[in-house]
């Protein structure tokens, strides 16, 4: 299990083949790869977004994110897991958040990876605030429920 | 005893300050923590607590050298 917070833009499928090329003793197991990136729109709640800052609590954030993942291997066998969330200001198309979960099984890194993505968003200690096209700035008050939402 | 109080993101804006010290003697919990730090406001009734970074409840019981935190609903990812 890996989790990084970068203040920094990161480029996800780069850190998936680093991360990959550091793990190859236990590449014989792996069957699937389960990979979720999150960008930022330049769209919200019907206005044009032109920037955002993501705010934490440094120290709790790391934590409930470990105790999410936690929650995940005890419900599906992984193999391993990256999770790197941005912090900072935002530009649209950025990668906000990375979850990459690996397993023997595609039904498990799915849904692992799934389950970690969704107590991200409903649990971790992260909070957005938008600039519009406007200039007014708003935040964000809640996170939809992805089991729900279209 | 004495305790850190931290506030965070539009909470933390609304307030004007990122955190508070209290002291205090006898037993407190989270919401008698937030009604010492915020006499002329009544906690907002979405907001979550934490005691030592994990989630805890209004109720709990807060004990020397505690870093409370109060924040609104959090939207990461």
């Amino acid at each position: 299990m890996t989790i990084k917070i970068t203040a920094g833009a990161f480029n996800p499928y780069q850190e998936i083949q680093a991360y990959q090329q550091e793990k190859t003793d236990k590449c014989g197991a792996i069957g699937a790869t389960s990979i979720f990136i999150g960008t930022m729109r330049d769209f919200n709640d019907g206005d044009t977004v032109k920037g955002m800052t993501l705010e934490y609590y440094p120290g709790m954030t790391e934590k409930q994110l470990e105790l999410c993942i936690i929650e995940a291997q005890q419900q599906w066998p992984i193999i391993d897991s990256l999770v790197i969330h941005r912090v900072g200001d935002i530009l649209p198309a950025d990668t906000i958040v990375l979850v990459a979960v690996w397993s023997s099984h595609r039904g498990d890194a799915f849904d692992a990876s799934r389950y970690i993505m969704e107590a991200l968003k409903s649990k971790v200690p992260f909070w957005k605030k938008e600039l519009l096209a406007t200039e007014n700035e708003r935040w964000v008050t809640h996170n939809t429920n992805g089991y729900q939402a279209g | 005893m004495s305790i850190k109080v931290r506030y965070f993101a539009s909470l933390k804006e609304r307030l004007g300050r990122s955190e508070d010290d209290l002291t205090f003697t006898g037993l407190i919990t989270v919401h008698d923590v937030w009604n010492q730090s915020n006499l002329d406001q009544p906690l907002p009734p979405n907001i979550l607590a934490a005691v030592n970074m994990d989630y805890v409840a209004l109720d709990s019981i807060v004990l020397d050298g505690d870093i409370v935190a109060f924040f609104p609903p959090v939207t990461g990812g």
